[in-house]
């Protein structure tokens, strides 16, 4: 009944007409996660378009201006699942001025798909893509050359653009780069091994997202317990029950285990590690659960309980990097709000090092203001001291947002270096 | 609170990382609001909503009362369901009727056979938010119901109108949820967005929750419209060539009984359901009138403060 399942989140990316839609409508098609109804609802369009062929993006642009401009607008999340994993696709719009959603969807996935067309070979957004995976930390990247039907399944473009990311991921290296040539359109090396590709001995798509080593080792770091809200039953059987009601962003915990609550040094230790009435002999990364501790301590949401051995830092001078996402350019000693996990604190930006220029993956020294879809280096001050890890040891405690105090939308998101 | 009872071992899996990425959202919505509901339908993804927002808070009582919008078209089922959750909870549970929002003259209702409640409870839902000052509503919606609901966030802001702007929506990273508002605007919030049909059978297999009899096989009048299987209710008009029968069918999805097509199933248990989703080629929502009227029915609907 497929009731035990890894679960894969990946995104895909592409420039404008990579076909990246088309691509998600053909695994989706061909692994037969399309339904009946699905298929007739698009089949009825693509005759009103005066289609040709069945266009398989309709299955993933959602929007009514999505399917009347063909292009895909905002992130779309998308389920299939085959017999060895479930897959959660975040597929995110190749538009510049959409590049935020390709951060947000490359910040819970496990995996990337980057489509390159064959034609073209490698873009801006290409290199964008590719630095957004590196940055927020992916470590499997697959590198889709799609439109091998319009190159005559000639493999030289194919292994031109291969060299060319190996050479960029000699500067920035990730663990698991995967070159794979493809139509989405035809369906080659997508589900199905492809006979026009014989110079290719790899696996397809599929095979490879089925495969690749989904890297979750959080529950092997270092204890932390993002307290989000603290269970104060008031009933008369749980009259002392105080819970602290978490979830394990990193480490394993334990009845009996000594713990620190920061940011005050305190010390405890756990005596019962619950989920719902179920009493745990130990619990996990990623799962949600209560704790209760022997001390009566001042502990609310935003503290987070460590290992002693273990601590995070605590510090109110961060070095970050920082994607902007709002029409407003970002202002250094501008007053922001800064929630990081459940913690949160007000922020100013105190100094700016350099931003990214995406032509050349280079650090470019620039005092000029970070606007939308740019991503720089900043030194961040915080109002209380902050309680944190380098984002490439632990997301949720190196990762955070910023609010915009007057609209409270998210103007960006940063990650701590 | 005396010793460790039974000690429970936990094996991960897709359900159980889904269990705590929902259980989190829900905790996040008790923390960043101040009167937040459930929004409870009766149906499969509301039930399981509710018995994760019930381990998320346990040995404490739900921090918040559920919310039904009440068509008046009930499978009488849903309602003794409903019920039976309330007394053995001890939740509060807030009911918005349709049929006074009719009767207060705001809105008309639908003629016609296909007349239906189903676009008339938007307005009842957006005036019991405004009434009860309701800050965020939990609701069961998932991201694979449908292609709009698949470009939803989690936290989904709604104006002051309750209306849903789906092209500007602010992004959500990493699990850190924005539930930050002005005066008179709020929340939608859909802690099994990542969800699919699926997932919501196995879990409900795995923690051995109770379901409404409605969802397994039993005997119904039924009518055949258009390929749809429709439960017969007294109140619904018949066109001439349309005869009511007794079948052997099941709900799929539970809604409105003007808008909800059933399966013609002999699935008696989740076993059998499971295995019937498993090698089902149509979508759940492929029996909704409610989708039906237009390619981007769900979206519009949506935009208008539709769940």
């Amino acid at each position: 009944m497929y009731l035990d399942m890894e679960l894969l989140r990946f995104t895909t990316a592409g420039s404008v007409d990579d076909g990246k839609s088309t691509l998600i409508g053909r695994l989706l098609y061909d692994s037969k996660s399309i339904f009946e109804d699905q298929l007739e609802a698009v089949k009825n369009v693509s005759n009103q378009k005066g289609d040709h062929y069945l266009d398989l993006a309709l299955f993933t642009d959602g929007l009514r201006s999505e399917r009347q401009q063909g292009i895909t607008i905002d992130v779309a999340y998308r389920y299939f699942y085959t017999p060895k994993r479930k897959f959660i696709i975040a597929d995110t719009p190749g538009h510049i001025q959409y590049t935020r959603n390709m951060v947000t969807g490359a910040s819970t996935a496990n995996a990337a798909v980057i489509l390159v067309d064959a034609r073209n070979g490698i873009t801006e957004q290409t290199l964008r893509h590719y630095y957004i995976a590196y940055l927020l930390g992916i470590k499997s990247i697959i590198v889709c050359i799609n439109k091998m039907d319009l190159v005559n399944y000639s493999s030289e473009p194919y292994f031109l653009i291969q060299e060319e990311i190996i050479r960029i991921s000699q500067k920035l290296p990730v663990a698991n780069l995967i070159f794979i040539p493809i139509s989405a359109l035809k369906g080659d090396n997508v589900v199905k091994p492809s006979a026009n590709t014989p110079w290719y001995s790899g696996q397809t798509l599929m095979q490879t997202l089925e495969a690749i080593p989904i890297y979750n080792h959080s529950h092997r770091g270092p204890l932390r317990v993002p307290v989000q809200y603290v269970i104060r039953p008031m009933l008369d059987e749980f009259h002392d029950y105080r819970g602290y009601a978490g979830r394990i962003e990193s480490g394993t915990i334990r009845k009996g285990d000594k713990v620190m609550i920061m940011p005050s040094y305190m010390l405890s230790e756990v005596t019962s590690v619950h989920l719902g009435e179920n009493f745990l002999e130990e619990a996990y990364a990623p799962l949600s659960v209560a704790l209760t501790l022997k001390d009566d301590l001042d502990l609310d949401r935003g503290c987070f309980i460590c290992q002693p051995e273990q601590l995070p830092q605590t510090s109110s001078i961060l070095e970050v990097m920082i994607c902007w996402f709002n029409m407003i350019p970002m202002k250094l000693n501008q007053l922001y709000t800064i929630r990081q996990s459940t913690w949160e604190a007000k922020c100013k930006i105190i100094a700016q090092h350099y931003k990214i220029n995406f032509h050349t993956l280079s650090e470019e020294n620039s005092q000029e203001e970070l606007k939308m879809n740019e991503i720089g280096r900043f030194t961040l001050k915080t109002s209380r001291p902050m309680v944190f890890d380098k984002y490439s040891q632990i997301r949720s405690t190196g990762s955070f947002i910023l609010i915009d105090d007057n609209t409270n939308e998210t103007i960006g998101a940063g990650m701590i270096q | 609170m005396g010793e460790y009872k039974a000690l429970f071992t936990i094996k991960m899996n897709h359900l159980r990382e889904l269990e705590a990425e929902a259980i989190y959202i829900i905790r996040e919505v008790a923390a960043q609001f101040e009167r937040p509901v459930i929004l409870f339908s009766g149906g499969k993804d509301s039930i399981v909503v509710v018995h994760l927002a019930y381990k998320a808070f346990w040995p404490a009582p739900l921090p918040f009362p559920l919310l039904h919008i009440d068509t008046g078209h009930n499978f009488h089922e849903t309602i003794e369901y409903r019920d039976a959750l309330v007394k053995k909870t001890g939740v509060r549970l807030i009911v918005g009727s349709v049929q006074e929002t009719i009767d207060n003259g705001k809105v008309k209702e639908e003629t016609g056979y296909n007349a239906s409640r189903n676009v008339l409870q938007t307005v009842t839902l957006l005036e019991t938010i405004e009434e009860y000052k309701i800050d965020a509503a939990i609701g069961g919606g998932r991201r694979d119901e449908e292609k709009a609901r698949a470009k939803e966030r989690v936290f989904s802001h709604r104006d002051e109108f309750g209306q849903w702007d789906p092209k500007n929506q602010r992004p959500e990273l990493w699990n850190i949820f924005n539930g930050k508002k002005h005066l008179g605007e709020h929340f939608r919030v859909f802690p099994i967005s990542n969800w699919t049909e699926l997932d919501v059978w196995q879990y409900i297999y795995y923690e051995r929750i109770e379901m409404p009899s409605l969802y397994f096989t039993h005997k119904r009048k039924v009518f055949c419209r258009d390929g749809v299987w429709l439960a017969y209710a007294p109140f619904m008009k018949l066109k001439p060539d349309e005869r009511v029968e007794e079948r052997e069918v099941r709900c799929r999805t539970i809604g409105d009984i003007t808008c909800t097509g059933l399966s013609l199933s002999k699935a008696s248990s989740l076993e059998d359901i499971i295995s019937e989703i498993a090698s089902s080629r149509v979508t759940e929502r492929g029996s909704r009138w409610d989708d039906k009227r237009s390619d981007a029915a769900m979206e519009d609907r949506k935009r208008e403060g539709y769940f």
